[in-house]
């Protein structure tokens, strides 16, 4: 899990959660697999058909998964096969539904990947490799309390391992 | 010597909560005072809590299930997941609000569940809208909300604090969802982002209870983990026959440390709307007069509220909904209703050609109840006019006041309600 490899597929700034899951597929069920066909459909219709067989790195500008709370979110993009996030910026609480789901989340500048590039994350290096433009983009770790909680296998996991929280 | 900053309302929140001198960047695992969850997010919390291996809840007195997004339900999908939140809360003594009670965000605060000084989280993100209660209230995912209704705890990152001022004072046909809207267009979507908001001045001052509910509601538009305001007498007025639990006021120090200040001058705020497909796509309502509509929408947990039923009322006494426009009303509350039909706002706006639907969410978040068609614009009182938000990805959502939707459903167009003053 240390290192992730997949094809970037590229997307702009205040992506909201409604556009990942809209709001009238996720009261219906919580049969992920089923509802992952619609990820980001309001926005690009073919996402899951592109993403899904050999997995994929959404990337996006500022202020990804603004808007409601709903933990949908980062399961779909989990049963699409999305391997994680790039961002230039996340909102707060999807930040931490992916965390707790176990969705690698980074935030880096994502100015310069362009879609469909080859990308390599090296969550405990902090560095994403642009391999089809040959540059390196740094990132800040993830703060100790959330790097525990995703090295823990999420929120679940953390809960059954320590009864409670230990943070 | 170095001198203390001061705490705001946050970081004083979350102190007395956590044990702890919490400041602005500290994490620290707090005490919550109450776990809520509605129909969309409840059915993922119940299933991680299974998973953790938890068949209780930490205070079945401190913990709610509303069913507001799609009540009454609409699909045997939708029945199926109702019916897990019900048997929850036969199995742990949590509180189940069935169909008809009303919107989550409404029902935690009318029934006293929650009081200033608290910190409480809920499945869903509008929760901030207690802020205007004096509570540190936040939305979170069901998993973070699973764990605080097993534990009574969650991890939280103590936010900076943003304070918006409001002075001067509101015009005629101008209201408080007028100002957070303004607000939203000059700062952005991602304008709070990680921090909380305190809002202040005497235009809040000035304001109603249920007004203030209206700013506090969208916090989250503009990314704010909260929109706090101070308890004051009008606040703790509003808790009477609410419940018994006392409420403990939160001020913030005079030296507190602010990341941001902003002023606005209410006086200089006229009517303001959101343009699709953004809250900040904001403009005054001049700007798009004329553009026409074919649904209205009065109510959610942003503009459902008693005095809300009251401005429309007011402006459709005696008028008519456009031929060509569906106006939809759906009171906040079952409480709300009841008060609208005992004050006649009920009969006015049904008489003027509302279809009344039960207190709920349905509309804006486009499980039911009135879905736009292709090409269609909406003018609607709630707080987000994503694409596909009301269930239609080709419809167009504008966002205004309740006084501009009554307005626009009398002309079949986007009008300024200041035409119908007095």
């Amino acid at each position: 899990m240390a290192t992730i490899r997949a094809k970037a597929f590229k997307y702009g700034d205040d992506i909201n959660t409604d556009y990942i899951i809209s709001g009238k597929y996720k009261f219906k069920s919580t049969d992920m697999e089923a509802m992952a066909v619609h990820a980001m459909e309001d926005l690009d219709p073919h996402y899951y058909e592109k993403v899904k067989p050999e997995g994929g790195i959404l990337v996006a500008g500022k202020n990804f998964g603004m808007g409601s709370s709903r933990e949908q979110a980062p399961l779909v993009l989990i049963h699409s096969n999305t391997k994680a996030v790039l961002a230039k910026s996340f909102a707060r609480i999807f930040f931490r539904n992916a965390i707790n789901t176990g969705l690698p989340v980074v935030e880096c500048d994502t100015d310069r990947i362009d879609d469909g590039d080859e990308l390599e994350i090296d969550l405990e290096g902090g560095v994403v490799r642009d391999l089809t433009k040959g540059i390196e983009i740094p990132f800040a770790p993830l703060p100790p309390v959330m790097a525990q909680l995703l090295a823990d296998g999420g929120l679940v996991e953390h809960f059954k391992k320590h009864g409670g929280f230990a943070l | 010597m170095v001198a203390i900053p001061g705490k705001t309302i946050a970081e004083k929140i979350l102190s007395a909560h956590s044990g702890t001198d919490a400041h602005a960047g500290d994490i620290v695992v707090a005490d919550v005072d109450f776990v809520m969850g509605q129909d969309g997010t409840s059915p993922l919390a119940i299933r991680a809590l299974e998973r953790m291996g938890v068949d209780r809840v930490f205070d079945p007195a401190k913990v709610a299930l509303v069913i507001d997004h799609s009540a009454p339900s609409p699909l045997e999908g939708v029945s199926a997941l109702h019916t897990v939140m019900r048997e929850f809360g036969k199995r742990t003594g949590a509180t189940v609000y069935d169909i008809g009670c009303g919107v989550c965000h409404q029902l935690i605060p009318e029934n006293g569940h929650v009081v200033p000084g608290d910190l409480m989280v809920g499945c869903d993100s509008h929760t901030c809208t207690y802020g205007a209660l004096n509570v540190f209230s936040t939305g979170v995912g069901s998993t973070d909300g699973a764990a605080a209704m097993a534990s009574g705890k969650l991890w939280f990152k103590v936010p900076e604090t943003m304070r918006v001022t409001y002075t001067g004072e509101l015009k005629p046909g101008v209201f408080s969802k007028d100002l957070i809207l303004y607000l939203a267009g000059q700062i952005g979507a991602d304008g709070a982002t990680y921090m909380a908001l305190e809002f202040d001045g005497p235009v809040i001052e000035a304001l109603s209870v249920d007004a203030r509910m209206t700013i506090s509601n969208m916090a989250i538009e503009v990314g704010a983990k909260a929109g706090l305001m101070r308890a004051d007498a009008k606040t703790l007025a509003w808790y009477e026959g609410r419940g018994e639990r006392k409420p403990n006021p939160v001020d913030p120090d005079p030296d507190a440390r602010y990341a941001r200040e902003i002023e606005i001058d209410a006086s200089s705020v006229g009517p303001q709307v959101a343009k699709p497909h953004s809250v900040d796509n904001v403009s005054p309502v001049e700007e798009v007069e004329g553009t026409p509509i074919q649904q209205g929408y009065l109510g959610t947990c942003t503009n459902g509220r008693l005095e809300d039923l009251a401005i429309a009322a007011s402006i459709l006494k005696g008028r008519r909904v456009h031929p060509d426009v569906r106006f939809i009303v759906a009171p906040a509350s079952r409480r709300i209703l009841l008060d609208a039909i005992e004050a006649g706002y009920v009969q006015t706006l049904v008489e003027a050609g509302a279809a009344l639907v039960t207190p709920g969410c349905g509309p804006c978040v486009g499980t039911h109840n009135g879905v736009p068609s292709d090409g269609e614009n909406v003018i609607s009182t709630a707080n987000r006019n994503f694409k596909g938000r009301m269930g239609n990805s080709n419809a167009f959502i504008y966002l205004g006041s309740p006084a501009t939707v009554a307005a626009s459903v009398i002309e079949g167009k986007i009008t300024d309600p200041r035409r119908y003053l007095g």
